[in-house]
């Protein structure tokens, strides 16, 4: 229910952005932050799945790979939180450093603070990716090869 | 017997004005606390990773025991057919619903989410008696309502009846869940016993008739409507029986644990400790809570008002402090993890003697908002809707009232 | 060791021997050659599954008092952070403590960690409301933090008081190890290092590090793991044995 009303509240934000395409920049639109690689799967636009679709659904792909995590204990990565955390990281200018969930130039934050849905991943979930060489390359994170493997098929 | 009129209080006086004001800041501050509370993480709180449950807890199963408690006098009424309840029966109905919200609105509220009531709504583990609570507590609020809607619509009369008994059975059904909360727990050693079940159906018995009989006494005073000493004798003769009830079960359950050398350690902390939890116990629990409302009840005192006033109020204190000593004695009891050890150092306190808990402002606070939140209900409720017969008099309620 | 609770537990452990007899047959190729790495590494997208179960072994004898290495090491793996709290020593979580203690009749001293005991029959799942608290197939026992509403029932109920509560929020995590105010956490057996096979949990390791070895990790239905070796070589017991628990957690030498 609760990430149907996320769905709405994104399509309603996406109309919003596509009539401000028309408006010109008479209605603000949110800044999303550039991704700081191209995923090899996907659409032709980089991220893991089209990002169209991304935009509409990754709520769903978020979920699912959640339940199948925890549970199973099913850590692929294609569709794992950690690894949007380490694609999508914004970093301050000055200090190089990622910026987390409380600034508002988030990754997350610059489309849902645009669209009013609280969301609660990073009240558990760290926001940024981990301190070392993992946080600066979008590399798939585990050296399990297995993992790479079923990805790519 | 006369033919029962019911009406809405009032509720034009200042005093009246002057109650809601009260009760509504309680609550607004409680809020306040369980905001704080929330907010900051329950660091804040006298509770932690050994006293898991604390006063919030105490609160919120005190005023849920006693709103199943509460709906006895209906039943009574319904059920057995004891004519001089009757008048009564939409009072109880609804103090048990306003009690039940109370209570369930404490205890969410202390949750580390509560945010998440949803989730709890809707992911049930059918193993879990927590679990079977929510559908219980959610069923009786709903099947109450049911009762109360057809006692008091004439077309619908004629099925109060069934009404209230699958309401009492219901009600049964959720103090044994409440109880078996504690029941269930096989780890510890103030808990994990069947006899749990039943010891806090009789305590509902008790403390529901406690808080009904002073709001009889006080609502009908305020009201400046009448009460009649042959009803109230049967309440207050009826709330002795259930204070003896509870002591049986006390008693049993004590008896058991002596008997056991697995449990003399237990016993030790609360009957003969140092701790608060004996003093609770001794003079909270059995003399306050127990021994001196049952003398006063069937003693000349018990003619007195005031004296019937003071005895219930006594039981609800006893009340507390039993459930006091069940949720936080029980843990505050160390686990016996090792036995046949000693623990010389562990950096998780399990060589302690007993846990301490200290409750803080806040979540005394919180507790006291699920009173006030009851109470605010009950006197709302029964502004808006006709609960309260307008007299409760010797010969409008007793079919063998000698006329005046 | 006379007191009951403390009794090797014989019959779990028999039935958890038994039961893994079919597997081994399997995992077998030839005399002498096992699949061990088989039962270890698990392709990502495969399922856990109730063929394994994971478990350690503590030897009490190997572990030193006044060594934490095990509990510094988790609280790093886990980003398990202290805070000043005015009473921090209750409430800041303990996925792992270190425990002294002395047998009352002989005055005999260990010294041992405590942790998540990984239930077969965990009483933390079972009373929880919602199914947060769970055993996964291979037999750890986690919590789902996304639908753990912090009633804290699981802590009443967990016989070991191996779980805390996150008592305030939390800014530090690791990308491995979400954990956040207002929920309830324990040991997860590093279940992020178990499903990429092969690794042990941190504090293992840590205790290989430093040349203890007191604690062997690994499958106790593989017949020709190290652990069930042991277990199968040498007296064990479970903690509250009594309760009949079936923990995968087993000491030596208490």
């Amino acid at each position: 229910m609760k990430y149907f009303k996320n769905m709405i509240a994104v399509s309603l934000a996406l109309l919003v952005l596509s009539s401000a395409s028309f408006a010109g920049d008479r209605v603000p639109s949110p800044v999303i932050p550039k991704a700081t690689s191209k995923a090899k799967n996907g659409g032709p636009e980089g991220c893991v799945e089209p990002v169209s679709d991304m935009r509409r659904n990754h709520m769903k792909y978020i979920l699912h790979q959640r339940d199948e995590t925890m549970h199973k204990g099913i850590r692929t990565s294609r569709h794992s939180f950690k690894r949007c955390i380490n694609c999508h990281v914004v970093k301050d200018k000055k200090t190089g450093k990622p910026v987390n969930h409380k600034d508002k130039r988030h990754f997350c934050n610059s489309c849902h603070n645009y669209a009013a849905v609280k969301i609660d991943c990073f009240d558990c979930h760290a926001s940024t990716p981990k301190p070392g060489p993992a946080a600066t390359s979008s590399k798939l994170n585990s050296s399990n090869k297995l993992v790479k493997k079923v990805e790519d098929q | 017997m006369k033919k029962i009129h019911y009406q809405t209080l009032e509720g034009q006086s200042k005093g009246f004005y002057g109650l809601i004001f009260l009760l509504g800041a309680i609550i607004l501050v409680s809020l306040g606390a369980a905001y704080y509370m929330e907010h900051n993480g329950h660091w804040v709180t006298g509770m932690d990773n050994q006293i898991v449950w604390g006063l919030p807890h105490v609160f919120a199963i005190f005023l849920i025991v006693a709103a199943s408690g509460a709906l006895n006098v209906a039943s009574i009424g319904t059920v057995f057919n004891k004519a001089i309840y009757k008048p009564l029966g939409r009072l109880s109905g609804l103090l048990a619903i306003c009690l039940l919200v109370g209570g369930l609105i404490v205890l969410v509220l202390d949750l580390g989410r509560p945010d998440r009531l949803i989730v709890a709504m809707t992911k049930y583990n059918f193993k879990s008696i927590f679990a079977w609570n929510i559908i219980l507590y959610n069923g009786f609020i709903a099947l109450t309502a049911v009762y109360l809607w057809f006692m008091m619509e004439r077309k619908m009369n004629k099925y109060y009846k069934p009404a209230g008994i699958a309401a009492f059975v219901w009600r049964l059904i959720l103090t044994t869940g409440t109880g078996s909360i504690f029941g269930f727990l096989v780890a510890r050693n103030g808990y994990d016993a069947a006899i749990m079940a039943p010891m806090f159906i009789a305590m509902s018995f008790s403390f529901g008739l406690a808080i009904f009989l002073l709001l009889i006494l006080y609502g009908y005073k305020w009201a400046d409507r009448e009460v009649g000493d042959a009803l109230l004798n049967r309440l207050k003769n009826l709330l002795g029986v259930f204070i003896a009830g509870v002591l049986y079960f006390v008693i049993v359950y004590h008896l058991t644990n002596l008997y056991e050398a697995e449990h003399h350690g237990f016993e030790k902390f609360i009957l003969a400790g140092n701790s608060i939890h004996t003093p609770l116990f001794w003079i909270g629990q059995i003399l306050l809570g127990s021994l001196v409302p049952l003398a006063i009840l069937y003693s000349k005192l018990g003619r007195k008002r005031g004296m019937i006033a003071l005895a219930s109020a006594l039981v609800i204190l006893g009340g507390f402090a039993q459930i006091y000593v069940i949720v936080i004695g029980g843990q505050a009891y160390p686990l016996q993890i090792f036995p046949g050890y000693e623990v010389i150092n562990s950096s998780f306190s399990d060589g302690v003697a007993y846990h301490k808990y200290t409750p803080t402002i806040w979540e005394f606070l919180l507790g006291l908002g699920g009173v006030a939140i009851a109470l605010i209900a009950y006197v709302i409720g029964n502004r808006v809707l006709p609960f309260m017969p307008t007299s409760l008099a010797d010969e409008v309620v007793d079919p063998h009232a000698t006329a005046k | 060791m006379t007191d009951k609770n403390m009794n090797p537990d014989n019959k779990s452990r028999r039935k958890f021997l038994g039961a893994t007899a079919a597997v081994a047959g399997a995992a077998t190729i030839a005399p002498g050659v096992t699949l061990l790495s088989v039962a270890q590494a698990k392709p990502a997208d495969q399922e856990v599954s109730s063929k394994n179960r994971w478990g350690l072994l503590i030897d009490t004898s190997k572990c030193a008092t006044g060594c934490k290495d095990c509990v510094d090491a988790c609280f790093k793996e886990n980003s398990i952070t202290r805070t000043n709290h005015p009473r921090s020593e209750k409430t800041d979580a303990q996925w792992i403590r270190k425990v002294d203690l002395r047998n009352k009749a002989t005055g005999h001293v260990v010294s041992l960690p405590m942790m998540c005991q990984h239930c077969e029959h965990p009483p933390c799942a079972d009373v929880c409301p919602t199914g947060a608290s769970f055993k996964r197939a291979d037999g750890i026992v986690l919590v789902d933090k996304h639908i753990c509403i912090g009633c804290r029932y699981c802590m009443m109920a967990c016989p070991y008081k191996a779980r805390s509560f996150v008592h305030e929020e939390t800014l530090t995590q690791n990308e491995n190890a979400p954990r956040g105010k207002g929920t309830v956490e324990s040991c997860t057996l590093c279940v992020h290092r178990v499903d990429k096979g092969g690794m042990n949990p941190a504090c293992v390791d840590a205790c290989n590090a430093n040349g203890h070895k007191a604690m062997v990790f690994g499958d106790l239905k593989d017949p020709d793991s190290e652990i069930s070796k042991q277990l199968k070589q040498y007296s064990s017991v479970a903690i509250r044995a009594d309760l009949d628990l079936n923990p995968g957690v087993r000491y030596r030498g208490i």
